[in-house]
This record gives structure tokens, C-alpha cells and sequence, in this order.
């Protein structure tokens, strides 16, 4: 087996089907969508070619700058939960009783599908009989805010369950990390007298430094593109209030027949996706940790 | 094992993976022909209607031996997308559903879709009932045979209304004083979910129908009228009315028709303005109670003082119709189909499914919830039907008009900034 994988004509010959898949389907598509940018289409009938309107139209757009900026928001709020994330997962690490457990509960969101637990949010925030408004009106709230009507609330409240939904999965790549840190560093470390909180601060999280930066950008890249549980809760509603990049994309490809514009805001998507990634990277490089 | 020995196996796995998947694609006997067939009713959401186009494609089959029906059967929204990507792959069905007018435009100009005036101007001549089958005409000719026809009432609950001691309102002046004396009984007096804002919508058309007369809004649309008329401001203002003094259900906004529909099947709201597709829910419909079900009954929208509108005026219309794929390599098969199944769903609409159709129906000899027969009669009264706004619109301009509901129902726009952003949309 190792003389097979040794000689180049075998490597060439293995690697070629997942290429072709990955630039069939991924970068033809990508170029296409540049493309089809460039163009007046309805998605059927004749394409006619209107060169940088579409990008011009864009800058111009209230429309995408706000779903750009609910984007932007969304990133900066999921990283922000990646401490949370990260104190969780440091906490369990500890040999705490029922880690195992608690690490099990935290992952079950991550297995339920997005629908699902659209569904099981709109039940939370159901402006009457959902669980949070039942508790405020138990309360003597008289009036409890309608969360998701509320065009000033509605992007918080979309927030939280997308937060929870990830919750598990970043826990899992923490723990991972952390349990794989080498028992004599911290025998080490406890040695010298550092107390629970240092060993947490200046051994445990410079040591998984490298796996923090690649979930940092996940997580931003992840946000800018997200698309499913917002779709399905508000439809970007109450009046674009809750429209992200994605879903107006989608609202504009596939319910205003407008393809053309529609791809060049799907290109806008991955321009805004890389050159996110390329400042995120930056900035945690030039922090030298 | 050998270097080469490796690649041969691998390769002949390869191979034969792909060779099986053709085998199965070409077993089909070159006899056979196929008619594919998408629609809209899957047998979980719409059991009855699901059941009832199986009995007709069954039908079909044992008539015409040799054609075989591939049906395909998605919900709504999934269906809308389906559409989409599968006319741009120039790939349609043979015969699906489609809706009326705006929806169906791009489909007719991207040259997707074949006219059906042929079946029209033969079997099914006078088939329909008068103005359903015109929503799906464009540049002469005829693009989709409609299977429904509706119309819009507001539904309300009588043993709600005989708790709070009001009468049916005749006029907008009695609806606001009915609204009034509801809230002081506590009940919410209308359910709307607004998430959906064509529901929304349905309320804004009816007031604008109130005060400017059957033909402003389909006039405003294909502009020779204006949104800007006064009619139209008076319209929205009144929406924002109603939402200050509390008559819709609290967070319409962010509820969908579904979950605002349950307020009112649950007893909690006391009116609902939706499409007679709904009768079924307060007829026969065993999941609601019985007596639930006889607590229903419905009111036109009421007239406003001053108005130019017409009480026997109603926003409707066909809903959706069936088309024959341009492309299509078995078109007279699919043509045929189309003409059998027109037939046998006026037939079985009203009776098994309990829906209206869009061909003509001989209440006499139907035995049918007296609600249908109320319905059916007011049907023949109608002295205009308005078609939907988003679906007269063109895709583009509908989803502009949705979201300005959306905002007009939230206070986000005044009445004239509501019509000026509609005629912005249109330019």
C-alpha cells in the first residue's frame, strides 16, 4: 500500500475525482455566479449584458448595507459567545463531577436541525403563549415585548437560539483541546504554585491559541453566510429587519426573479466572506499570541 | 497487493458504480410514455387533495394504457423554488401547477410555458366560470387552466360575538364599533399573521377596494391609475387606525398565518379575513370540534361611509391552474391529461376535497354544507373580483409591496410614504 501512494501517477490518479467534484461544483458555479452578475436575468429567457450596473445598484442598496451590517453583527456576537463557549469548556475540563454528562447535553442542539429548532423557538417567543412571555405576564409585565414583531428586538432574539444552536459544537472543539493538553504542563504549572484561574489564563488558553484562531474564523465566516434559522423564523422579517446577507440574496434570486442582481450579491456574499477572513487573520497573527 | 493490482480494483469499482446507475436509468420500455407531473398537494399537509389526484391519475392510467404519471408532489414555498430552478435548467415538468398572472409572466416570456387554447376552444368550452381563466391569459393567449376559484370573506365566531352582545356589522362604522366592545370583553377581535403579509395585505386590498371602487388597486398595478390617490392614503391610514386601537392579535407581525390561525381556531380571536380555501377548516374538518365548527359563519367586508366600493366587490381569484411544459416530448399526452383532470376535479372538487373549483358548479344537485351553497351564491352575486395585489404584481414589485405591509401594519412608514415607496417600486 505505501509503494502505491508513493509513486506520483497513483497520487494524481486518487486525487483527481475529489478535484473535479470540488471545481464541477464549487468553482465553475463561483465563476458562473460572477458572471450572471454582470447580466439582466429572470432566471429563464434571453440574459442581456449590463456590465457593473448590477455592482454600481449594490453600493447604492439600503437594502444590502443593512443585511450586510445584521451580518457583520451577527459575527461579532457569535465570536463574542466564543468566550462563553470558552469558559464553559474550561470549566468542564476540570475534573468536575458530571463534565461528561453536561458535555452531552450542551452538544444535543448541535444534532437537531435547523428547522427543528425554528420551530421550537417560535414557540418560545410566541408572543402569548410563548414561554418567555408567559413568565413576564406572571410577572406583572403588562405589556412584554412581541420579540419577534419587533423590528428593534427581533435581530437580539434571532441571536440567542443561533447561539445556542452552536453552542455544543464549539464546546466540543474546546474540550477536545483542552483534554489533549499535556498533564505534565499543568502538574508543572501547579508545582509553581499557580492558582486554578492562572493555569486557565496562561497555560490552558495560550496552549490551545491555534485551535481559538480557527474557531474564531468559523465563526465569522459561519455568521456572514448564515442563512437557515433566520429564513425560517422571520423570513428576514418585520420589513427587512432581520435580513441578513444570505436570505436577501435568496429573496431577490428566487422570489423577485432577479437573478442577475442576485448573483452579484451572492459574489458581494464571498468577497465579504474573504476579506473577513483575511482581516481576522491578520489581526490574530499580529497579536503575536 | 500490487501497485497495479490496486488501481484495476478501484477503477473497476469505479466503473462498475456507474455503469449500474445507467443500466436502471434505461430500463424504462421504449412503449411507455411519461408524463412528469408536479403539484402542490403532499399527503401529510393536504391528505384529501393528495387522495383525490391520485384517484384521478389512477383514473387516468386505466383509461389510457401506455401512459404512465410520474407525480411529484412538494409544499408551497419548496414548490415556488422548484419552479425556479427547473425552468432556468429548461427542464419543467410536463404539467404542473402555476399561479395566475405575475407569477406566471416570466415563465410566458422566458417561453417555458405552451398556450392551451386549443382545449380551451374545444372540450372545455364554457367549462369555466366567467373571469377565472383571463388571470391566466397574457399577450393573447392562454398559459394555465385554473382549478380553484376563491374569494376572501371574514370569518367570524359567533359564540364570541353573542358574548360580548354584538350584531354582524354592516358598515366600517359598526366593524369599529364591534371591534370596540370586543376589546372591552377581552377578546382579540381580529387574528392576522402578518410574517405572511399577503394576509396582511388581503385587509390593506379590501379597505383600498372601500374607498376607491372595484377597479383603483388593478388600475394603481397596471398603471393607469396611481398609488398616490387619495383613496389609497385613506386606506392605509385606516390599517394604522385599526392597529392604534389594538384589533389585531399582539406580535401579528411576527406570527404566520398558521400560528394566527390557530388563535382563531382555538376560540381566542373573534375574526379572521382568509380565502374560502379555508372553509374546509370550520365544515368538515374533524380535527376541529363540532362545536367549534358550528360557531362559524362569515360577513362581506363591510362598507365604508363616502366610499366608492361596492359590498358584493371581493378580493379573490383563481388560485392556481395547470400547465403544459413547452419543451415537453409528450405534449399531447400531457394535453390530454390536463383536459381529464380539469373534468374530473370539477367533479370531485367541491364534494370530496371541499374546495371550489374554477369550472362551473350545479349547487342543486350537490349535497354540501350550507356554507358552500352561501358561498357559491355569493360567487354569482359578485359584482368584481380583485385579484390578490402580489399575485397581480410582477415578482419583484410584489415583494416591495409585502414588505411596505409589513412596515405599514408596524408604524415604520406613514400612509404617504406607503404610497410613494408603491409607485417608486414601479419605476
Amino acid at each position: 500500500m505505501n509503494e502505491v501512494l508513493a509513486s506520483r501517477k497513483a497520487i494524481i490518479f486518487y486525487i483527481i475525482p475529489a478535484l473535479l467534484l470540488v471545481v464541477l461544483f464549487m468553482y465553475i458555479p463561483l465563476i458562473l455566479t460572477g458572471y450572471y452578475g454582470l447580466m439582466e436575468w429572470n432566471g429563464m429567457g434571453e440574459m442581456i449584458f449590463t456590465g457593473l450596473d448590477h455592482y454600481r445598484r449594490l453600493i447604492g442598496d439600503p437594502l444590502f448595507w443593512d443585511s450586510a451590517k445584521h451580518s457583520l453583527m451577527l459575527g461579532l456576537f457569535s465570536t463574542l459567545a466564543l468566550v462563553a463557549y470558552l469558559i464553559v469548556s474550561l470549566i468542564l475540563s476540570q475534573k468536575m463531577k458530571g463534565a461528561n454528562l453536561l458535555r452531552k447535553i450542551y452538544l444535543i442542539p448541535m444534532l437537531l436541525s435547523s428547522v427543528a429548532i425554528a420551530q421550537l423557538w417560535l414557540r418560545i417567543y410566541h408572543p402569548t403563549n410563548g414561554i418567555f412571555n408567559t413568565f413576564l405576564i406572571y410577572l406583572g409585565v403588562e405589556n412584554p415585548p412581541t420579540w419577534l414583531a419587533d423590528p428593534n428586538l427581533v435581530l437580539y432574539a434571532l441571536f440567542v437560539p443561533i447561539i445556542w444552536q452552536y453552542a455544543g459544537f464549539y464546546i466540543l472543539i474546546y474540550y477536545t483541546a483542552l483534554k489533549n493538553i499535556s498533564v505534565d504542563v499543568l502538574e508543572a504549572a501547579s508545582m509553581d504554585g499557580a492558582n486554578v484561574w492562572q493555569t486557565a489564563w496562561k497555560i490552558k488558553v495560550p496552549m490551545i491559541m491555534d485551535i481559538i484562531k480557527v474557531t474564531v474564523i468559523l465563526a465569522v465566516v459561519g455568521s456572514l453566510k448564515y442563512f437557515d434559522l433566520i429564513f425560517v423564523m422571520t423570513g428576514g422579517g418585520p420589513n427587512g429587519a432581520s435580513e441578513v446577507l444570505a436570505s436577501y440574496m435568496y429573496r431577490t434570486a428566487f422570489r423577485s426573479f432577479d437573478f442577475g442582481y442576485g448573483s452579484a450579491l451572492a459574489f458581494a456574499l464571498l468577497l465579504v466572506c474573504l476579506i473577513t477572513t483575511v482581516v481576522v487573520r491578520k489581526i490574530t497573527t499580529l497579536k503575536g499570541v | 497487493m500490487s501497485k497495479v493490482t490496486v488501481i484495476i480494483v478501484t477503477s473497476l469499482l469505479f466503473i462498475s458504480g456507474c455503469s449500474q446507475s445507467n443500466h436502471s436509468g434505461g430500463a424504462v420500455e421504449s412503449q411507455q410514455k411519461t408524463i412528469e407531473f408536479m403539484h402542490l398537494w403532499p399527503s401529510g399537509s393536504s391528505t384529501t387533495h393528495y387522495r383525490v389526484v391520485e384517484e384521478i391519475i389512477e383514473a387516468f392510467e386505466s383509461e389510457n394504457p401506455g401512459i404512465v404519471i410520474n407525480a411529484e408532489p412538494i409544499d408551497n414555498e419548496q414548490y415556488k423554488d422548484r419552479m425556479t430552478v427547473l425552468s432556468s435548467a429548461n427542464n419543467l415538468p410536463d404539467v404542473g401547477f402555476t399561479w395566475a398572472a405575475g407569477y406566471l409572466e416570466p415563465f410566458v416570456e422566458g417561453g417555458r410555458i405552451a398556450p392551451l387554447d386549443q382545449l380551451l376552444a374545444e372540450d372545455l368550452k364554457d367549462a369555466f366560470v366567467p373571469g377565472t381563466v383571463e388571470a391566466f391569459q397574457m399577450e393573447g393567449a392562454t398559459y394555465g387552466l385554473p382549478l380553484e376559484l376563491n374569494i376572501a370573506p371574514i370569518y367570524f365566531n359567533k359564540s364570541l360575538f353573542i358574548e360580548a352582545g354584538v350584531q354582524v356589522p354592516s358598515t366600517y362604522e359598526e366593524f369599529l364599533g364591534v371591534i370596540q366592545v370586543l376589546l372591552e370583553h377581552n377578546i382579540t377581535p381580529i387574528t392576522v399573521g402578518n410574517r405572511d403579509a399577503w394576509t396582511g395585505s388581503l385587509w390593506y386590498m379590501y379597505l383600498a377596494d372601500r374607498y376607491g371602487g372595484a377597479s383603483a388597486l388593478t388600475q394603481a398595478i397596471n398603471r393607469t391609475g396611481s398609488f398616490t390617490e387619495q383613496s389609497f392614503v385613506e386606506a392605509a391610514r385606516e390599517i394604522q387606525n385599526l392597529v392604534d386601537q389594538n384589533a389585531f392579535v399582539t406580535g401579528f407581525n411576527g406570527l404566520s398565518n398558521d400560528e394566527a390561525k390557530a388563535e382563531f381556531l382555538n376560540g381566542n380571536a373573534a375574526m379572521y379575513l382568509m380565502g374560502s380555501w379555508d372553509l374546509p377548516e370550520f365544515t368538515t374538518n374533524e380535527a376541529n370540534s363540532q362545536e367549534f365548527r358550528d360557531s362559524i359563519d362569515y360577513f362581506k367586508f363591510p362598507t365604508v361611509a363616502g366610499g366608492a366600493g361596492d359590498i358584493e366587490s371581493w378580493v379573490g381569484g383563481p388560485g392556481v391552474g395547470l400547465y403544459v411544459a413547452e419543451n415537453s416530448d409528450v405534449k399531447d399526452e400531457a394535453l390530454a391529461f390536463v383536459k381529464f383532470f380539469i373534468e374530473k376535479w370539477g367533479e370531485k372538487a367541491v364534494t370530496e376535497v371541499g374546495v371550489i373549483p374554477a369550472t362551473k358548479v350545479d349547487t342543486e344537485v350537490l349535497d354540501i354544507h350550507e356554507m358552500y351553497i352561501k358561498i357559491l351564491k355569493d360567487l354569482n352575486q359578485a359584482s368584481h373580483i380583485t385579484l390578490f395585489a402580489d399575485v397581480q404584481m410582477s415578482p419583484a414589485v410584489a415583494q416591495i409591496h409585502l414588505n411596505l405591509i409589513q412596515a405599514l401594519f408596524g408604524q415604520e412608514v406613514t400612509p404617504e410614504q406607503f404610497a410613494l415607496e408603491h409607485e417608486e417600486a414601479f419605476e
